[in-house]
C-alpha cells in the first residue's frame, strides 16, 4: 500500500453563535486530495466534537456544506485543500448574509420564504390529441440550464445587495431570479411575472457584478442567462416608451 | 487548538475581506483603463482636426456629419452653430459609442466595482456608509441604464459607418491598396462588431424576449450566433476600446505627421 504525502494546515474555524464568536486555529495533517470538508470533519472528530457543521452528500449536489472559505463563498466539499495557498492558514467561516445558529451553520430559511412568493409554473391548455404538450428541444434547452441549480445559497451569500445592504425584505437575489427565470422562460408557462420582478422582487437592484456567477459550483450563468434576460424583460415592460407604444397599437 | 486574532464575522468595513486572492488586480486595470480612455476621449471630443489622413477616417469622428472633411455627410460646420460652443464633428457624434459602453451590461458591473466600490470586488467589505440607503437600478438615477436599447439602435448604424470606412481606408490616391491602417481598422470593424451583436440588448431583442425562440433558419443563426458573441462581451468589450482607441490615436499621429504609414500592398 502506498502511503498518501501529508500535509500540516492549519484551519482558522470560527467558532460561536449569533451572540458572540471567534476564530480559532486548530492544526490539523490532511491527506493528498483531502477537500475542506475532510479537513473540518477531522477537526471534528479528533479536536473540537462540538463543533457545528452542515453537510449532506460530499459530493457538491445537496448545497449544504457552503461556507467561505479564504474568504470566498464555496462548498466545502468542493474545495480541494492543495488548491489553496500552503503557507497560510485557511480561513473557514459560515455564510455572512444569513443569521447564524452555530459556528459553521446559518438559518437559511429565509430563502425558502422567498421561494414560496414567486408564481408557481401555470402551462398553457394541451395542444396535442393525447392531452400533452409539444415544445421544440431548444425552447426547453434555454431554461434545463437553471434546473441544475442545488439550492446551496452560494449565490445569495455573495450578492452585495443582501450580504452587505440588507435588502433581504426587497430583493429576493440571484437564486430566485434563475428560479423565476426557469418559470417565466418556460415554453409552456403563461403566468406573468414581471410586475412581481420589478416591484416586490426587486429585480433593480442587482447591478450586475457576476459575483453571483462567479461562485455557482454548478457553473449557471447566472446573470447573463438568468438576471439580464429578465431585465431586459421588465424593460421592455416598463422602461420602454417604443415597445409601449408598439404593445399598445399591435399588441403582444 | 488556539485562539486566533478576533475579527468581526460580518464584513462591514471598506476594502476588509479574508479573501487571499489578488482580488484588487483587475480592478485597478479597470480603473486605470477606463480613467485613460475617458480622459483621451473628452480631450479628443473637442478637437476639430488631426481625426483623418489619406483615405482614413478616425473612428471617433466617423460618421462625420458636418465639418471640413471630405467625409462630412451634410457639409461643413453649419451656420447655427453658436459660435461660443466649441465644434468638432466628435461632439456630434460621439455621444453614441460612448453612451452604448456607458449603460453597457458588462461595463455596468465593471465600473460599479472599479469606481463605485459597489462593491468593491466579490466578498470584499464596501463603504460601510451606504448600508440600506443601496438604490442599484432600482430608483433614479440609474434606472436610467435601461436606455441601453436605444444606443445599441444607434450604435448599430455607426457600425455600418465604421465598416464602410474600411472599405474608404482601402482607396488610395494611386488606387486600391492596404496600409498597417487599414489593417487596424479592419480588425477595429470585427471586434466592435462582435462587441456590438454580442450585446445583451440585441440578444434579447433576435429572441430573448420570447419563450419560443425564432424557428426560421436566419432568426435561430441571428441568436445563436448573438448568443456565442454574448458569451465572450467581455474580451470584446476590452479589446474594441482599444482597438477603436489605436485607430485614432494612430490617425492623429499620421495627421501630425508624427509617424508614417506602412504600405503592405
Amino acid at each position: 500500500m502506498t502511503a498518501h504525502p501529508t500535509r500540516r494546515v492549519t484551519l482558522r474555524i470560527w467558532r460561536g453563535d449569533r451572540n458572540d464568536g471567534r476564530f480559532v486555529d486548530y492544526v490539523a495533517d490532511v491527506d493528498e486530495g483531502m477537500v475542506v470538508l475532510d479537513a473540518v470533519h477531522l477537526v471534528q472528530a479528533t479536536q473540537a466534537p462540538d463543533l457545528a457543521v452542515r453537510w449532506n452528500c460530499k459530493a457538491g449536489k445537496c448545497g449544504s456544506c457552503s461556507a467561505e472559505v479564504n474568504g470566498m463563498p464555496r462548498l466545502m466539499c468542493m474545495t480541494r485543500i492543495d488548491q489553496l495557498p500552503a503557507d497560510e492558514p485557511i480561513t473557514v467561516e459560515p455564510m455572512a448574509a444569513f443569521p447564524l445558529v452555530r459556528d459553521l451553520v446559518t438559518d437559511v430559511r429565509w430563502n425558502y420564504e422567498v421561494k414560496k412568493k414567486i408564481r408557481p409554473f401555470r402551462p398553457r391548455k394541451p395542444d396535442a390529441a393525447d392531452g400533452t404538450w409539444r415544445m421544440d428541444q431548444e425552447d426547453v434547452d434555454r431554461v434545463q440550464e437553471f434546473r441544475k441549480c442545488i439550492e446551496c445559497f452560494l449565490c445569495q451569500n455573495v450578492c452585495h445587495v443582501l450580504r452587505d445592504h440588507d435588502k433581504h425584505a426587497e430583493f429576493i437575489g440571484p437564486r430566485f431570479f434563475v428560479y423565476a427565470a426557469a418559470l417565466e422562460m418556460h415554453p409552456l408557462d403563461t403566468e406573468d411575472r414581471l410586475a412581481d420582478l420589478r416591484h416586490r422582487d426587486g429585480i433593480g437592484y442587482c447591478n450586475i457584478t457576476k459575483c453571483c456567477t462567479v461562485v455557482c459550483p454548478e457553473h449557471i450563468t447566472i446573470t447573463d442567462n438568468a438576471i439580464i434576460p429578465l431585465k431586459e424583460r421588465v424593460a421592455d415592460r416598463f422602461y420602454d416608451p417604443i415597445r409601449r407604444a408598439l404593445r399598445v397599437l399591435f399588441g403582444d | 487548538m488556539s485562539e486566533a486574532a478576533g475579527a468581526p464575522r460580518r464584513l462591514r468595513v471598506f476594502l476588509e475581506t479574508r479573501r487571499t486572492d489578488s482580488w484588487w488586480a483587475f480592478q485597478l486595470f479597470t480603473l486605470l483603463v477606463l480613467t485613460a480612455f475617458v480622459a483621451y476621449a473628452t480631450q479628443r471630443v473637442f478637437v476639430d482636426a488631426h481625426y483623418e489622413w489619406g483615405p482614413y477616417l478616425s473612428p471617433f469622428y466617423s460618421p462625420v456629419l458636418f465639418g471640413d472633411s471630405r467625409h462630412a455627410l451634410f457639409g461643413p460646420k453649419p451656420e447655427w452653430w453658436p459660435s461660443w460652443a466649441p465644434f468638432s464633428p466628435a461632439l456630434l457624434i460621439l455621444a453614441i459609442p460612448a453612451g452604448f459602453r456607458f449603460t453597457c451590461y458588462y461595463y455596468r458591473g465593471a465600473y460599479y466595482k472599479a469606481f463605485w466600490a459597489d462593491p468593491p470586488a466579490c466578498a470584499v467589505g464596501e463603504p460601510g456608509l451606504r448600508g440600506r440607503r443601496f438604490r442599484g437600478e432600482h430608483r433614479w438615477p440609474l434606472i436610467l441604464q435601461n436606455v441601453h436599447r436605444y444606443f445599441l439602435y444607434l450604435s448599430v448604424v455607426v457600425v455600418g459607418f465604421l465598416a464602410y470606412d474600411v472599405y474608404l481606408a482601402t482607396q488610395f490616391e494611386d488606387g486600391f491598396g492596404i496600409g498597417v491602417g487599414t489593417v487596424l481598422f479592419a480588425v477595429n470593424i470585427v471586434l466592435i462588431a462582435g462587441y456590438t451583436f454580442g450585446c445583451h440588448s440585441m440578444r434579447h431583442l433576435l429572441g430573448g424576449r420570447r419563450d419560443v425562440l425564432p424557428k426560421s433558419a436566419i432568426g435561430r443563426a441571428c441568436y445563436q450566433g448573438c448568443s456565442r458573441l454574448n458569451r465572450r462581451h467581455m474580451l470584446f468589450a476590452w479589446l474594441s476600446l482599444f482597438t477603436v482607441w489605436s485607430c485614432d490615436v494612430y490617425v492623429r499621429l499620421l495627421s501630425m505627421g508624427v509617424i508614417r504609414d506602412i504600405r503592405i500592398l
